[in-house]
């Protein structure tokens, strides 16, 4: 936080969840949270003359695999990526390497430089939870939060298969606080316990989990029940089932259409796939567009596919394993005890592969068909459909059809002109790409004072000059002359009222905080799960829960 | 008497979590439930006020922080090893203070599982928490340890013995393998030995993953074991419904290295076609898998990083600690909690008693008696709560039962910090 104030004057203002598209406006923060004119010392106020430049809140990033266990595995997978893309100790106080997946340091510090000042790490297994929060920690410039993976929790099935739903939102609310954690992630619900237990999977929300009498739809609906009845504020956030299949369409609908309460579809370009008569792979974005836009309780993020190397991490075991056997490349893999699993395997996406030019297509499709931008979000799914710092390239995606268009020559025939991408008029304008960055995501995770910058928020702002746009040479390897950004150079971003990035370099480091949310749970559980835990956890049960001491600044959110 | 309970041994990778400690009022500790190495860790470990050293004479903490950040900061390349016996809050404070004075950074790994760090950038890693061999495995291969020794609860809190959701046999339910050149204490708790011939294990290996891959074998016997017997091994691997495969320092340091664990790794992905199968590494010191995640989340690299041209720097062979002092490359040292002088090749020991060195150590080892500068931090798990991560990644909270009168090695790493940009 920045004692005293500052004013950002002159600028053409995008604040969409205030109703203001690009009017004239000052902005006044003091100690650090947006204040009124005539709550600012004016006198002794720093001021940055914004005169030509649109002034936003700072970004907001709802899904990005940024720290923990299996982000760090990644780190560790792919030396042979860091060598072109290292950080000088110089920049920010502390080195750093690495291009898909960049330590931490560097993690912070490039976010910030995009303009993002707040991010959700998008999956981490309670188990882990501890070694999540040490990396947060060394994170700087970002204020955080983690979402919790619950869709193959073995105490959780063992609660839902006996009916026992009111145990179920009670152990969603202790695991959040023994994890210190903000939201439930579900991934592959019961496919990860078969792949597991059998070495198989869950094809349909009714198939059965093996082990227990339930099926994945049991669990998702309860587990989006709990999520709304503890009044969490964000819902169930789901990768579903058949992740970059055939199959994954179909299944991706039912969800949609059947959901009972409040629902975040995560990176539905991998979750957007069918067949067509003759069995060949095509996307099935129209009709997902069409459910989500006729479905107010159903929000997604893109995951929109980056030409170049992505690394794929995620808590589906079974995906990961096959990808990592369709491709040949190195796999890793990681089952956690009564929990989750999960893996790793390093991609290329190419211009050339029929397949990823598809996805590409269809992350754009999703993103121009949506009709209510509070309900789709930015994302690369950092780092598994290319890295997070390919957002400018996909911000000029959306606002220029031209440089889509030239993007989308280059793709193979087939693809070209089978996708509903090339008769597409529609272009973003920047009070849009304000709302799906920033206002939406802040929106949809429930937090109040991010996204926005009316009175009371905090002084996170981005301020860009159009003029910069595109100016910085590409920092990816794969888009080569192909790459062109807008909004890739902020003049200044601002975290709580202080300047760290001055003409697109970070100038000065702060610490961000850790958000986590105060569900309650009741206490005749504990002694249930101290149970649990001495037969089927290596971990004491006192030993489970991560102390505070882990988030030096907690910021708990208050269900509703 | 006051009794701590969960307490956290924090000796070796297994990082058991159940230990009692009984407090007596004049001061004794009695520890229950860890085996004798933990229980010597915990009881031995004098918590008393201890002054720190300077060329082997008492000197104020003042002083001796003063000496250790001139030394440090006047050195062109210093050196920094080991951090595997302390706390993930202080590795990443060393970290940062190799960041700031452009230092080697190396642990113990480079000497222990460093070849499995290198296979898993090759290979990748196909592999699980312990709780999921206690629940789940009911086929365990061992190969190139000796857990009956080196850790000895692993049999019976996660391995061999315990009952688990899937497993509810226990012992019974599970058939056990060993793989070694030797018979070792272990051979007598499990259901085969294969005896290897020395330096062959990576042929024994390649013809395992031919026969799960469903190859015809000619070859009579492949490194001392007989056809026969490799053919019946690898039928009760596919067999199985989820193996579980360990390995510890017979096969990382012996002929072969990294292509061994590469070999390994490969073999336990090629049963994943077949049935589920997991690796782990039987790592040895209790936090190294923490400096391992801490160096890698820092500078992207698990192991022989140089920060010294302000970006990190991979390169085993060329940053790691024996190779560095064996060719004379560093001019000052500092090493956190481990005992170089102990363990490594003469020529190495040697010369790093020949330049100024930091010793951070809890307890005093052959390294720190002949350390320029000695700091006696507290210990982790006695002392002093902080972050251990166990063999398989699992992060656990030490817990203190005794009174601090130490800093913790993250204290001293924080002061040093400051002394070396006064």
């Amino acid at each position: 936080m920045n004692k005293g104030t500052i004013g950002i004057t002159g600028g053409r203002l995008y604040d969409p969840a205030n109703g203001i598209d690009g009017q004239i406006r000052d902005i006044w923060i003091r100690d650090g949270v947006v204040v009124s004119e005539s709550d600012a010392d004016k006198n002794s106020a720093e001021i940055i003359d914004a005169t030509g430049m649109n002034v936003m809140p700072g970004g907001v990033d709802v899904h990005s695999h940024i720290a923990g266990a299996k982000v760090n595995h990644g780190r560790k997978m792919c030396p042979e990526e860091h060598e072109a893309h290292k950080m000088d100790r110089a920049r920010g106080g502390r080195s750093g390497a690495g291009f898909t997946v960049p330590t931490t340091f560097m993690t912070g510090c490039m976010y910030s430089e995009m303009g993002y000042t707040t991010v959700m790490e998008a999956a981490c297994a309670p188990i882990v939870a501890r070694h999540t929060h040490e990396e947060l920690e060394d994170m700087p410039c970002l204020d955080k939060g983690i979402l919790i993976t619950m869709g193959n929790n073995e105490f959780l099935f063992d609660c839902i298969s006996r009916g026992e739903l009111s145990m179920a939102r009670d152990f969603v609310a202790w695991t959040l606080k023994a994890s210190r954690g903000y939201g439930v992630k579900v991934v592959n619900p019961g496919g990860v316990e078969n792949w597991k237990s059998s070495r198989s999977n869950v094809g349909n929300w009714d198939q059965d989990i093996g082990g227990f009498d339930l099926t994945p739809r049991k669990v998702l609906n309860a587990l989006i029940r709990s999520a709304d009845e503890l009044g969490l504020p964000h819902g169930v956030h789901l990768h579903g089932l058949n992740l970059g299949t055939t199959e994954s369409a179909e299944q991706t609908l039912d969800s949609i259409r059947n959901s009972p309460g409040r629902l975040h579809l995560t990176h539905l370009q991998f979750m957007s796939y069918g067949k067509d008569k003759k069995g060949r792979f095509r996307s099935r974005t129209e009709e997902l567009a069409a459910a989500v836009n006729a479905n107010s309780n159903v929000t997604f993020d893109v995951g929109q596919i980056v030409f170049g190397p992505a690394t794929t991490m995620t808590s589906d075991g079974p995906f990961q394993y096959n990808l990592g056997t369709m491709t040949g490349h190195k796999w890793f893999g990681g089952d956690e005890e009564n929990e989750t699993g999960g893996g790793i395997v390093p991609i290329r996406y190419s211009r050339k592969n029929k397949i990823n030019a598809l996805q590409w297509v269809t992350g754009l499709e999703l993103f121009l068909l949506a009709k209510d931008p509070w309900r789709v979000f930015l994302t690369t799914d950092h780092p598994n459909a290319g890295p997070f710092f390919c957002y400018p390239q996909v911000i000029r995606l959306l606002m220029d059809r031209g440089y889509r268009n030239e993007i989308l020559d280059t793709l193979p025939a087939s693809v070209r002109k089978r996708s509903l991408l090339k008769d597409i008029e529609r272009e973003y304008t920047l009070g849009e790409i304000v709302t799906i960055t920033r206002a939406a995501p802040a929106r949809v995770l429930g937090l109040n004072k991010k996204g926005h910058l009316g009175v009371g928020a905090d002084g996170d702002v981005a301020v860009f000059h159009p003029d910069d746009d595109g100016t910085r040479a590409p920092i990816c390897q794969g888009g080569g002359s192909l790459c062109k950004r807008c909004m890739d150079r902020p003049r200044w971003v601002l975290k709580a009222g202080r300047v760290l990035v001055k003409n697109g370099f970070l100038v000065d480091r702060v610490d961000g905080g850790t958000f986590c949310v105060s569900a309650e749970s009741d206490p005749s559980l504990e002694p249930l799960l101290r149970e649990h835990f001495e037969k089927y956890y290596t971990v004491a049960f006192d030993n489970y829960p991560v102390q505070d001491c882990y988030l030096p600044k907690k910021e708990e959110i208050p269900c509703r | 008497m006051k009794t701590v309970n969960n307490a956290v041994c924090t000796f070796c990778g297994c990082l058991c979590d159940d230990i009692s400690v009984d407090l007596a009022d004049d001061g004794a500790v009695k520890i229950r439930g860890a085996c004798a190495n933990g229980k010597g860790h915990m009881e031995e470990y004098d918590a008393s006020e201890a002054s720190p050293m300077i060329r082997g004479r008492k000197a104020s903490w003042d002083e001796a922080y003063r000496e250790a950040a001139d030394i440090l900061s006047g050195a062109r390349s210093p050196l920094f090893y080991g951090l595997s016996s302390t706390a993930t809050e202080a590795q990443r404070k060393c970290v940062a203070l190799a960041d700031r004075l452009g230092a080697v950074v190396d642990t113990t790994s480079s000497v222990c599982h460093g070849p499995t760090g290198i296979a898993m950038q090759t290979f990748g890693e196909p592999t699980c928490s312990l709780g999921e061999v206690m629940n789940r495995a009911d086929f365990l291969l061992f190969w190139g340890c000796n857990p009956m020794v080196a850790h000895s609860r692993h049999f019976t809190r996660y391995s061999l013995m315990p009952k688990g959701r899937f497993t509810p046999e226990g012992r019974k339910g599970r058939r056990v393998v060993l793989a070694d050149i030797r018979e070792t204490p272990s051979a007598k708790a499990v259901d085969r030995f294969l005896r290897i011939e020395q330096g062959r294990d990576y042929e024994v290996l390649t013809a395992l993953r031919a026969l799960v891959q469903g190859r015809e074998m000619t070859a009579t016997s492949v490194g001392g074991v007989p056809r026969e017997e490799l053919v019946s091994l690898a039928e009760e691997m596919t067999r199985c419904r989820y193996g579980a495969a360990f390995f510890g320092m017979g096969l990382t340091m012996t002929a072969g290295k990294d292509l061994n664990i590469g070999q390994y790794f490969s073999l336990v992905r090629d049963l994943n076609a077949r049935t589920r199968f997991s690796v782990v590494a039987m790592r040895g010191h209790g936090n190294v898998a923490g400096a391992d995640a801490v160096l890698t989340w820092q500078t992207g690299y698990p192991f022989a990083v140089s920060l010294a041209g302000g970006v990190p720097v991979y390169g085993p062979g060329e940053f790691t600690a024996v190779d560095m002092l064996a060719r004379a490359e560093a001019d000052a040292a500092l090493v956190v909690a481990s005992d170089p002088r102990a363990h490594f090749p003469a020529k190495a020991a040697d010369y790093l008693d020949s330049i100024p060195h930091v010793v951070v150590d809890p307890n005093m080892s052959l390294t720190a008696a002949k350390a320029t500068v000695y700091l006696p931090g507290a210990q982790y798990g006695v002392d002093a709560e902080g972050t251990y991560y166990r063999m398989d990644g699992v992060p656990i909270r030490t817990r203190a039962f005794r009174e601090r009168s130490r800093p913790t090695d993250e204290e001293i790493f924080d002061r040093l910090l400051e002394e070396v940009d006064r």
